[in-house]
């Protein structure tokens, strides 16, 4: 496997973790692979024909080694971090704030319906 | 597909059911989790909604203090460590439901984690159930799948969607694997959500109401050989949204699942949806690839690190725990344990409470509401909380009582006549007329008709038969419509015969 991009979750009992995706861990000369970049496709809901798999997969390569490239300054004694600013406990207390109207809501809709986002069918899955 | 089911008592001889449930609870804050938007049920679509909910361009969520704080008094009632540090995380998925193409959920990092909750089971038993985690996540907005007969997505033409709900804060309680359930998983399942929503509707954070969606309950379960400790593979069945469902979703999975094993086959790992009407399940999402959220932390909030004291502060707030409770009014009230089983399963407690709370004595307060009332809501297939009748109204007819100006029979009456919609009960003994009569002018005339009515029986009471005078009781009764006091018109039968 190149570098994780992907961390199946069906497999896990309830309640049990799998590991937040470190793209910084991966190995630095990892190549994506054909089928990851169609995984991802796939998860996307993107069509892609098989000459853009290999574009993509050339192109995600060169992306993911310039961010993995961070690697190489990262020290043991740098924890890694999610936020740029050291910051915690921000919140906001539980009031009302004014919204948008319905109209507003649906304003950049491509289309709607009976005051609804309007988007088309959903296949291969049920919430 | 396997059509046929093994029987639920064979399937106890030969495995050993696994359980564990995850349960979504609504939280009842004025606003969303990331936003301000309102969260109450029932408004026009996409009408409390802004560009954070929507997932906007250059929108940014907040986290709403008070679902923290809910959270974390949810984790502490669970006896659930309170987590020092802990970040949200995206979520990723396509599909419409939420706008953002991702939902903000803690994923690694839970408010809550390794808690239990003790449940009690119909015989009085007490099984504890280990809480895994409870996390902090938002709930999705609604889809409309329009086109196709069931109005399901299936077969669907297009979909539509109102995002008022997505965004309201929801916490996920997860329990641990339960061991060791054996026959009594169904019935284990149940009395855990039943716990879980008693003690959540104690602390006062969510409405708790299965049928509004407010709480929603999955259900994991697999089987192994019995005896053999290998783990089973597990389904999970979505969509169970009673209590009774709860139960009949374990039973049905315990059935289908033996079926598929002892044909040889392998269970499938799939998400399964519940059907009502029919208490089977049937599959859902069978995918040919695992699902993969790519989760990540969301950089767009900043981690929520509970000091110590607020954690405290927090924990001095919960309020007496139900099973607390419980036991001090089984006490205070003189109950067994199966009287009071009964009382927590006919949803009676509170409604006692709250009736002596109103100055009724605890014995009267609850032979209304077990016998007469429990008889009233029954027949109109209502629980006894939905009764239009207030406990402060069954007190106040249990005083008209005590202090003689109604009997038992009249206290129904005015009880049918508050349940009718007619007011007070004051005022429907003024509107019915439904007072005792215990004026002696009155009723001496009707004991003296009675009396030359039936000359043998009144020959007998004058004879000192007075047991005799229950019959001239009973005609004087049936005279006054149920009015008469009946006592004084006892000791007006036996002055008049003396
Ligand atoms: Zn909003």
């Amino acid at each position: 496997m190149g570098t994780r991009l992907d961390v199946p979750t069906a497999g896990r009992a309830p309640g049990v973790a799998a590991p937040v995706i470190h793209l910084l861990e991966g190995p630095l000369s990892a190549a994506i692979t054909r089928d990851e970049v169609a995984h991802l496709a796939r998860l996307a809901r993107l069509a892609v024909t098989d000459a853009e798999l290999d574009v993509f997969a050339g192109q995600l390569d060169v992306i993911l080694g310039s961010v993995a490239r961070v690697g190489e300054v990262a020290a043991d004694d740098i924890p890694p971090t999610s936020h740029a600013v050291p910051l915690e406990n921000v919140y906001r207390p539980d009031e009302l704030r004014p919204g948008l109207s319905q109209e507003q809501a649906l304003s950049g809709a491509p289309a709607s319906e009976d005051g609804r986002f309007r988007v088309p069918q959903i296949l291969g899955e049920e919430a | 597909m396997t059509a046929s089911l093994v029987d639920f008592d064979d399937v106890v001889e030969r495995y050993d059911p696994m359980l564990g449930l995850e349960v979504h609870v609504e939280l009842n804050t004025n606003t969303k989790m990331f936003c301000g938007c309102p969260t109450g049920f029932g408004a026009e679509p996409n009408t409390q909604v802004c560009p954070t909910c929507l997932g906007l361009p250059g929108s940014l969520p907040v986290v709403n203090r008070a679902a923290v704080e809910s959270a974390m008094r949810i984790g502490l009632a669970l006896n659930c460590s309170i987590a020092p540090w802990g970040r949200f995380a995206r979520k990723n998925y396509f599909y419409p439901d939420m706008p953002k193409n991702f939902q903000t959920s803690q994923y690694d990092e839970p408010i809550a984690v390794d808690g239990w909750l003790d449940v009690t089971l119909d015989d009085g038993e007490i099984f504890r159930v280990e809480i895994e985690r409870a996390h902090m996540e938002e709930d999705t907005g609604k889809s409309l799948h329009v086109g196709g007969a069931t109005g399901r997505i299936h077969g669907a033409e297009y979909s539509l969607l109102d995002y008022n709900r997505a965004g309201v804060p929801l916490i996920e309680i997860v329990t641990k694997m339960i061991p060791g359930t054996r026959e009594r998983a169904p019935e284990v399942a149940r009395a855990y959500v039943t716990a879980l929503r008693d003690l959540i509707k104690s602390l006062g954070v969510s409405d708790v109401r299965m049928d509004q969606g407010s709480m929603r309950c999955d259900v994991n379960l697999s089987l192994s050989p019995r005896g053999s400790g290998i783990l089973g593979t597990r389904s999970e069945t979505k969509n169970v949204n009673s209590l009774r469902s709860v139960e009949r979703a374990v039973r049905y999975e315990m059935c289908r699942h033996a079926a598929v094993l002892d044909a040889g086959e392998k269970i499938v790992q799939e998400t399964r949806h519940f059907q009502e009407d029919t208490a089977t399940t049937r599959s859902g999402r069978v995918k040919e690839t695992s699902e993969d959220y790519r989760y990540f932390p969301e950089p767009d909030l900043v981690p929520i690190a509970p000091s110590a004291e607020w954690v405290e502060e927090l924990r001095g707030t919960l309020p007496e725990l139900p099973w607390a409770r419980r036991a001090r009014l089984q006490a205070e009230w003189g109950l067994s344990d199966e009287e009071l089983r009964d009382l927590v399963n006919a949803g009676a407690l509170d409604l006692i409470e709250a009736t002596v709370a109103a100055g009724a004595p605890a014995g009267e307060a609850r032979s209304w509401w077990v016998a007469y009332l429990a008889q009233q809501a029954n027949a109109r297939e209502v629980t006894l909380d939905a009764l239009p009748i207030t406990p402060a109204q069954v007190a106040r007819v249990i005083a008209l009582v005590a202090g003689g100006e109604l009997n038992n029979k009249l206290a129904r009456q005015v009880v049918d006549g508050v349940l009718a919609g007619e007011g007070e009960p004051d005022a429907v003994v003024e509107a019915r007329g439904l007072k005792v009569v215990s004026d002696d002018g009155a009723l001496i005339a009707a004991v003296d008709e009675a009396l030359a009515a039936q000359p043998d029986v009144a020959q007998k009471i004058r004879d000192g038969k007075v047991a005799a005078a229950g019959a001239i009781v009973g005609a004087v009764m049936k005279a006054t419509k149920g009015q008469a006091d009946a006592k004084r018109v006892r000791e007006l039968i036996i002055e008049r015969c003396g």
